[in-house]
Order: C-alpha cells, then structure tokens, then sequence
C-alpha cells in the first residue's frame, strides 16, 4: 500500500528483517516489531509502550530526523543498560513517511 | 497450611475480580503475589497512568482500579500471601494441589488459577560481572529490613523513585550514603528530589553524578564499589561502604511457573482456546495476560471475562454434580461471606389516587 514505509530492522539475534509498517495506524516501532514477531512476546513492550521499561530499546543505525527525545524517555535510558549513544526507545519513534529507509538494531535483553 | 477454594497466583485486577465471581458462586480466594501490594502492573508500573478502555469508566487511573476492585471483592474476604514469589506446586492423591513460596508457606486448593501477567517481577541487576557473588554479603536488590543499614556505609544506585525514596529514609539510619547515578536529573516525585537536594546541601546525602558503579569490590563481603565518572573518562575511584544497594526497577519474569509442567508458547500459559482457559493440567487454569489462544487480547477486560468463565468452571470441580443457575446481582445481590448483604431497594407498591 502507498501509505506503507519500508524498515531494516535486526532482530537480537543478529537477522535482519526488511518490513512493511503502515504509517496511517499510529504505530510505533515496538508495535511494528511486535506485529512482526521478531522479538518474544513477552520481551519487548513489556509496560506496552509507556517508556517505562526499556524492553524496547533499539540502535538506530541510519541518519533519520527522529523525534526528539521527551524527558520520559530519556530518563529510562539513564537507568537501561547496553545504552550506546544511538539508543532509543522504540515505542518513542512514530511510523511517519519520514521514517521511509529507517534502520534499527534491537538492544539485548536486559 | 494455608485452605482455601481457588489459589489465585497473581493478584493484579485479574486476579482480584476473580474473587468477586467466585464469591457469587460462594467459593473462597486467596491470592498470591511476589509483589508487596495488591494490583500487579497497575500498581507496580503504572498507578498514576489514566486507563480508557474499562467499560462505564471514561477515565480511570491504574491505582485507582486497583482500589475499585479491592472494594467490590471486600465482603468475599480475600486472603492474601504478598512479598512471596509462588515456587512450586504438588498434585496431592485427594485432587487438591499445594503451592509453596519461595519463603516456605503452603497452601492448599482444588482449584488454582493463574493469573499472572507478565510473570513476578524481578529486581533488574545491574551488568556487573561478579555481582552475583556478594548478593546477600552486601548486595540487595530490594530494601526489606532498614535495620540492617544502622551505622553502616551505603551506596544506592539508580535515578528513580525508589533510588531517592530510600536514599532519603536511610539518610537517617546509615553512617553514610551515597546515590549514585549516570545523568544529573532525577525522575521522581517533586517533593522526594528537593528533599534529595536538601539532603545533599547539608551533607546528609553523599551525591555522585553522572556516575556508574562498575565493580564490587571485598573478600567475603561488600567493601566498597568502584565509580567511574562519566565526565571524565579515564576518573576511576574506590568508594569504601559496606552496602551496595542497586534500584534499577522491577521487570517481569514467567519465573518458576514455566517448570510446572504447563504447556508455554510465546512466554504464555497455552489454553483450551477460551472454553474455560483450563490449562493442559486439569484443575489449572491461567486468566488474563498470563495466557494464551487463538485470538487472545492482553486487555484488563478480556482478563475480567476469562475470570468469570473459569469460575464457572471451578464451581463445577468443587461441587461435581451439584445444580447451579447463573444469577444477575440486580435480581440475588450480593451475600458477603462477611455477613453482608447489598440489594436492590425493593420497589414501592401504593396506589396513586
């Protein structure tokens, strides 16, 4: 569909996956890797996207204009671990026709 | 032993509306949780989270919700076994089963019920490599006993409201502490950071910021931790303390009910697609977030749905053969095992002349 982006996103056990996401669904990049599956349920989105647990996490490794970092956000990567300056959280970055191209790695576990 | 008719694991809004179904049907609860409080996530994670999607409430905050349903199930008299993690559970010849916690009480049931969300929650360690050798030699994830820090040297680290809460309370029972965090901003209640500041400005706090704890250092037990300052890389230094008390926050884990024999698939307990969610050992059944089927939505109001489905089902067990209607509360109300009655206010019958 032409509202749909394509996304690079590698999963934590190093596959890279290439993915259709919509952009007129309000979704973000955890509900995109969720509906996907290319994480456990259970281990990633775990507070559902609130940045309050960082399951989430992700690198970004292509030059995107993302949203700014909120203070929620930022606060819960102060107290994540595996944190790299290219860390984000992926319930924070929203599906938008701007993200066409986006390529992200999932953080370990943790 | 502890006795009852429905062993509920898990006492999130799930497990606490089953107490209310259950005492409609006139069987008896009583709830375990690893958690101190009753309300899972919505108390733990979210209570000052509003929720839209509970039917007849526009709006209602997480810890509110919690609150409600602790009222509506009050008269069944719920019991409860909190700060206990559920650790093993043993058919006995009779059918009933006994569920041991991790601090050794049992209890006793026909009928268990799990409803336990993302699993009990464990404290996040922090990536150090030989932490796991000083914990409970002066390392502790959780504070349950402050006594154990009177005139002692303790180093807290995290930047939430638990770093700050308990950074403030020990400032009075330590010798010292010291909060350390990486970033200088704190996330927490207003009043606990200004009191953190206060605290600091008369040196009753000892302040390291941005900062993380890299090493534990000790023979047989925690005597001090190494810092690294992030503002300047190469600024390593040995703090001398007696406690090192990490409070990175709480996450999830399906823990010792995923070696109960259960069928799991996706970290959830698989059900008998929403029949009565019995499990695939007769007499367990898993509600709300903690299973799975096909079609399942991890919603608070599809948790309430599979609750009353499933105490259909323990009636049954319970009472085999035994004749049972559903009744409407406008039409029975409600009789608490407490003695209590609510009821519809009987409709006047006088003639209008």
């Amino acid at each position: 569909m032409e509202q749909d982006i394509n996304i690079k996103i590698t999963d934590r056990d190093g596959v890279t996956h290439e993915v259709l996401a919509p952009t007129d669904m309000a979704m973000n990049l955890m509900e995109v890797v969720r509906s996907y599956e290319l994480a456990p349920e259970g281990t990633i989105g775990v507070c559902g996207g609130m940045a309050m647990c960082a399951s989430c996490q992700c690198y970004v490794n292509s030059n995107h204009e993302l949203p700014e970092m909120q203070d929620d956000e930022e606060a819960m990567l102060s107290e994540a671990f595996y944190v790299k300056d290219n860390s984000r959280l992926g319930c924070q970055i929203q599906i938008t026709p701007e993200m066409e191209g986006l390529e992200v790695e999932l953080a370990p576990e943790g | 032993m502890i006795k009852t008719d429905i062993l509920i694991i898990g006492a999130g809004p799930t497990g606490l509306f089953t107490v209310f179904e259950a005492g409609l049907l006139k069987l008896k609860c009583h709830l375990i949780d690893a958690l101190p409080q009753a309300g899972g996530q919505c108390s733990e994670i979210y209570p000052k989270k509003p929720i839209y999607d509970i039917p007849a409430y526009p709006e209602i905050l997480a810890g509110d919700l919690t609150e409600k349903l602790l009222e509506q199930c009050k008269q069944f008299e719920p019991g409860f076994t909190l700060g206990e993690r559920a650790e093993t559970i043993e058919k006995q010849d009779d059918g009933t089963f006994v569920v041991t916690t991790n601090k050794g009480t049992q209890h006793q049931a026909p009928v268990v019920a799990i409803a336990g969300g993302l699993g009990s929650f464990e404290p996040r360690k922090p990536l150090i490599d030989n932490i796991s050798s000083f914990e409970d030699k002066g390392v502790e994830y959780f504070i349950k006993d402050p006594e154990i820090y009177r005139n002692k040297r303790v180093v807290i680290a995290g930047g939430g409201d638990s770093a700050l809460d308990w950074s403030i309370f020990l400032s009075d029972i330590a010798s010292e502490v010291t909060l350390i965090h990486r970033r200088n901003e704190f996330r927490g209640a207003l009043d606990s950071v200004d009191k953190v500041q206060e605290l600091k400005n008369s040196g009753k706090i000892n302040l390291i910021t941005p900062a993380e704890v890299i090493n534990v250092i000790g023979h047989t037990k925690v005597e001090g931790v190494v810092v690294h300052q992030s503002k300047n890389i190469n600024e390593e230094s040995i703090l001398e303390c007696d406690h090192f008390v990490p409070l990175f926050g709480l996450s999830p884990k399906l823990g010792p009910i995923a070696n109960w024999g259960l069928e799991i698939e996706k970290n959830a307990i698989v059900v008998n697609n929403a029949l009565d969610y019995q499990t695939n050992i007769p007499g367990i059944f898993a509600i709300g977030d903690v299973n799975t089927y096909p079609g399942k939505l991890k919603l608070i109001l599809c948790g309430f749905h599979e609750a009353t489905l499933m105490c259909q089902a323990a009636y049954k067990i319970i009472n085999p053969g035994k004749r049972y209607v559903l009744k409407y509360t406008t039409v029975s109300g409600i009789d608490g095992f407490d003695g209590t009655r609510k009821e519809a206010p009987k409709a006047v019958v006088k003639k209008i002349e």
